[in-house]
């Protein structure tokens, strides 16, 4: 079991250092999100999320995703049910994705 | 001759096209603009259609009224942008050559993007209210309306005046109330935010609001699709929401062309800096209002905000200095409560919407986040203001954002 001790997390759960995640904690954070298993599918997203959120700065809204992995939203709700930006988001250890303002 | 050339003559590019034929020496520049519409709508103004407060007339003016004198005006869609040779390209055949171009194309509903929405039900019992025809289409539809289910949907954000759809609640609720059927009327918001609003401030002061009033709730919603069988809107993690009457804030993007050109993001707006409001692609091209991808309300107020950084460093650019002025993504704006009343708030990229005073020489103070009558004669005043302004009427509203009279 990999160990979050040393891990921050802001008030709303999400990593305030992406810099200190691993795919390791990835998997122990999709768990306490309800996603038991993570497939080819969902690595494929996280690592997606990982890369525009790093290269922006923010995390990615739910259609930069679907624009960028081809993947319906459809699929991205059925791959991680109920909110899959906020989840994808929390799991790739990046700050919570801006609403609309 | 050098080139102008502004896309779009609503808000933004009107007033664009008057600071520089104003600003450049036109004997050495030609300014153009270009807009598919004949008409200036007074957008606004739409919320106030549905329930027979406002007519047509009050919405409605000629663009061509609106142009600077020394403007060329030209009524044609955009065929396409190559803004690697400068070029824009028009249905009606002409090509127009540019030295610095300004995009102001907006923002569109697309009601098709939603299974459902747009093939089931448009138009009867689902409406928007975010065009002139929609609105107007609406307005029978509510008069009829005897009560029911009466949903209101933000199917994905950004949205174009995102405060319009509780606006736009706030006044239905009223409607029926006045009515005397408010009590056979069930009224539920369905939107992808966690709740009112996204400032959290802001979303607390209207959340209360809407408790107050007995609207529901129903908070991360993700429009998934309409099932008009059954009269029925499906979210994405399958919550049904039943309706008699749906009013839809459809998915909204800017101009497909800008997509096409690859100066945009994913919902063709382009990708500007924040500050400078330069395109971070080309350095002669320059994006205002809703076209734009910056973090700010897609707002007339903030055009305003906006156009004075955008003169200046344009202006700046062509002298080949740097740019002196930054924009701090300031937004201001009134919010119909119902009852004759509205509220008013005030922010930008870094200061979220505090309750407190709004200082106005000669009419205010304005009350930040409360409700009050004064807010609502500001509101139904600024459509005058507005056309003061689109003729060129400056009003003394400054810039940037101050904390002067607000309560952090």
């Amino acid at each position: 079991m990999t160990d979050l001790a040393n891990i921050q997390f802001n008030a709303e759960g999400f990593m305030t250092d992406p810099n200190q995640w691993t795919k390791e904690i990835a998997e122990v954070l999709a768990k306490q999100e309800g996603v038991e298993t993570l497939t080819e599918a969902h690595w494929k997203i996280i690592e997606f999320c990982r890369a525009t959120g790093l290269a922006d700065g923010k995390s990615p809204t739910l259609r930069q995703i679907t624009v960028g992995t081809g993947i319906s939203t459809k699929d991205l709700f059925a791959l991680f049910p109920k909110g899959p930006a906020k989840k994808v988001a929390k799991i790739a250890g990046l700050g919570k994705p801006e609403g609309c303002v | 001759m050098k080139t102008f050339l502004i896309l779009g003559a609503g808000t933004a590019g009107t007033m664009m096209a008057r600071e520089m034929a104003h600003a450049l020496d036109l004997n050495q520049w030609k300014v153009i603009v270009v807009d598919k519409e004949e008409q200036h709508y007074y957008q606004p103004g739409f919320l106030f259609i549905p329930f027979g407060y406002y007519k047509r007339d009050d919405v409605v003016k000629p663009i061509r009224s609106f142009i600077a004198k020394g403007v060329e005006y030209v009524v044609s869609n955009i065929e396409a942008l190559e803004p690697a040779e400068n070029k824009v390209t028009l249905a009606n055949g002409r090509v127009i050559q540019y030295d610095y171009l300004v995009i102001a194309t907006g923002t569109d509903i697309h009601p098709e993007e939603t299974e459902g929405l747009k093939d089931g039900g448009w138009g009867e019992n689902i409406f928007d209210f975010y065009t002139y025809n929609g609105a107007a289409a609406l307005a029978p539809a509510i008069s009829r309306f005897q009560g029911g289910r009466f949903l209101v949907n933000v199917v994905e954000n950004p949205i174009k005046c995102p405060v319009a759809p509780l606006e736009f609640i706030f006044l239905a609720d009223a409607y029926f109330t006045r009515k005397g059927i408010r009590d056979k009327v069930e009224i539920t918001y369905a939107t992808p935010l966690p709740g009112a609003f996204t400032k959290p401030v802001a979303a607390a002061a209207l959340g209360k609001i809407l408790d107050e009033k007995h609207i529901h709730v129903e908070a991360e919603y993700n429009t998934g699709w309409v099932d008009p069988s059954r009269n029925t809107l499906v979210s994405y993690d399958e919550r049904e929401l039943p309706y008699d009457l749906m009013v839809s804030i459809p998915l909204n993007k800017g101009a497909a062309f800008l997509g096409a050109a690859g100066i945009a993001d994913e919902l063709n707006y382009v990708k500007v800096d924040k500050h400078t409001l330069q395109s971070t692609e080309y350095p002669n091209i320059w994006a205002l209002g809703d076209a734009a991808n910056i973090p700010a309300s897609k707002a007339g107020a903030v055009i305003h905000f906006q156009m004075g950084t955008a003169v200046k460093n344009i202006l700046a650019h062509m002298a080949g200095k740097p740019m002196p002025d930054a924009f701090d993504g300031h937004a201001l704006c009134y919010i119909e409560t119902g009852f004759d009343k509205a509220t008013l708030i005030d922010f930008d990229y870094t200061h979220e919407p505090f309750p407190g005073k709004y200082p106005m020489p000669g009419v205010g103070p304005f009350d930040l986040l409360g409700q009050t009558t004064l807010n609502h004669w500001g509101k139904l005043a600024f459509r005058y203001i507005y056309f003061l302004m689109m003729r060129g009427i400056e009003v003394p509203l400054p810039n940037k954002f101050s904390m002067a009279g607000k309560r952090a």
